[in-house]
């Protein structure tokens, strides 16, 4: 008994050490953003630089998130689950990195250009929106919050991940099917497909 | 200053306020420490303003060598900015020839060394805006490329020219993917192709052109989006009919034959009113308004009097 009870807590605290090392890596991409802006190292046009990494470990994380349930069952890891919510904060957190960049850096700022923006094209509305549907997920991810809303509540508003995935998918898409590139795209996509298809299979 | 007729080229609208990048780096040099010695000395004199120059900022700075050729759109060599300068070392420029032919009395192929000579070069500083909202102010070095034309003859049927850049798989890694329709073809109206600003370029910088920048030759259109100059040029043929151009057949919404700058017509994911000069906008800095015609409508307006440049985008 004494001796289940000191496993626990060896595990827990290794848990908890896990915790903080994915906290650390999860700001990494952000610090040397910011390193490679103080150092002139994101090339001629650090402004398109930062909009485009700061979506594209957006679309890391969430994928990585998305990636967690497959991967504890598939190799047996229970405790995986434990860092799903700090990578769905992260994906939160490198989305509005990312939407900021775009609002600075894009728009100066401009209020009105961005609505404008918003209403005349698709690609924007769409990547706008996934941020949106972001939100009530971010703001629930509170223990606290999923004894209030109750779990099966909790895993239904949750469920809206999925569809935050595919606007991801549909707004990179958008933004390189002009110049059909769609190589990374693809790779996205595949990814996607099996995640989504080894949740059916599993139901 | 010298006379300069309409054939023999063209006086950048510009040219005197653009300061050679080492010039105006000096000059910062300097202002930064007489900025400090006036501070030192007396706060009153900074309250003055700094020397009259200070106060007419050139319109226009060079953009830095660097960026100039580490940013770069040349797909044959990869769809990164940076892949040009990464993979384009394989490119072979010499020996290297130009096809000149289609509807002309005098088709003729050029050797490299023989196009160079027919016309005497010059340097010209010229705006350069990408289509995807950036741009920079490149000296190229060339000549108009009417002097070209006019050594050929073009027939009276011939209404269009169409350029043809290298395609070869060996050496252009991406030439056989499916981005693009190789080899890359642009193409302009004769009169257009005409016009004194039109430049045929082989050097960039004082030296010539480096390979991500499209050596050993290409085109300056520098009133229309940065595609239109097409890049290793290694034919040149006129037609009477619209060349059917690269990206206009991968994105015929996106990218019209035309393609002038026009801060009233807009790409369809992003606006087009404002852009960001590299190498000199700093990150926060607002964007800056996006000139029609990229600023020469004073030489270049009148080919499009009557034309609906909206629907002709």
């Amino acid at each position: 008994m004494a001796f289940a009870v000191a496993t626990r807590q060896r595990r827990e605290r290794y848990i908890q050490l896990g915790k903080a090392g994915l906290f650390l890596l999860g700001l990494g991409p952000l610090l040397g953003l910011i390193f490679g802006v103080l150092n002139e190292r994101l090339g001629a046009n650090p402004a398109e630089y930062l909009i485009r990494s700061l979506g594209d470990w957006t679309m890391r994380a969430l994928w990585l998130t998305l990636a967690i349930t497959p991967l504890r069952h598939l190799f047996g890891w229970p405790w995986l689950v434990r860092y799903r919510r700090q990578l769905g904060l992260f994906a939160f957190f490198y989305a509005s990195c990312h939407l900021l960049s775009y609002a600075v850096f894009d728009m100066d700022l401009d209020v009105a250009e961005m609505a404008h923006d918003l209403v005349k094209r698709p690609f924007i509305w769409v990547g706008f929106s996934a941020w949106l549907l972001m939100v009530p997920l971010a703001l629930t991810s509170f223990n606290a919050a999923i004894r209030r809303l109750g779990s099966q509540n909790w895993q239904r508003l949750h469920r809206l991940v999925y569809a935050i995935a595919l606007m991801a998918l549909l707004h990179f898409f958008w933004m390189r099917a002009a110049k059909h590139n769609f190589n990374e795209v693809a790779v996205y996509g595949l990814i996607l497909l099996l995640l989504f298809g080894w949740r059916v299979r599993h139901r | 200053m010298l006379l300069r007729s309409l054939d023999s080229g063209f006086v950048h609208p510009h040219a005197s306020e653009i300061t050679p990048e080492k010039v105006w780096q000096e000059r910062r040099h300097w202002m930064s420490q007489a900025a400090i010695g006036a501070i030192g000395v007396t706060g009153v004199m900074a309250g003055l303003g700094g020397p009259a120059w200070a106060a007419e900022a050139p319109a226009d700075k060079l953009t830095p060598f660097k960026d100039a050729t580490g940013y770069n759109n040349f797909y044959e060599f990869g769809t990164d900015k940076a892949d040009p300068a990464r993979n384009a070392h394989t490119l072979v420029t010499r020996p290297w020839s130009v096809m000149v032919d289609g509807l002309v009395k005098k088709p003729l192929q050029f050797s490299l060394d023989e196009l160079q000579k027919i016309a005497p070069q010059e340097e010209r500083v010229y705006r350069l805006r990408c289509v995807e909202g950036w741009s920079m102010v490149l000296p190229w070095r060339g000549f108009s490329l009417a002097e070209l034309i006019r050594r050929v003859e073009p027939l009276g049927s011939a209404k269009y020219v169409e350029f043809q850049s290298l395609a070869d798989p060996k050496t252009m890694p991406f030439v056989g993917s499916r981005l693009l329709d190789w080899p890359y073809v642009e193409g302009l109206r004769l009169d257009e192709a005409l016009n004194p600003l039109t430049l045929l370029a082989f050097g960039m910088y004082g030296q010539p052109l480096t390979n991500q920048n499209g050596a050993p030759v290409r085109l300056v259109v520098p009133w229309k989006y940065g595609f239109k100059s097409a890049k290793s040029l290694v034919r040149i043929r006129f037609t009477e009919k619209q060349p059917a151009t690269a990206w206009n057949k991968a994105a015929p919404e996106e990218y019209g034959f035309y393609s002038n700058v026009n801060p009233e017509v807009d790409h369809p994911r992003w606006s087009q009113a404002t852009e960001r000069r590299l190498g000199e906008d700093t990150l926060f800095a607002k964007k800056r308004k996006t000139l029609m015609f990229n600023g020469y409508a004073d030489q270049v307006a009148s080919l499009y009097s009557g034309m609906d440049l909206r629907r002709n985008f």
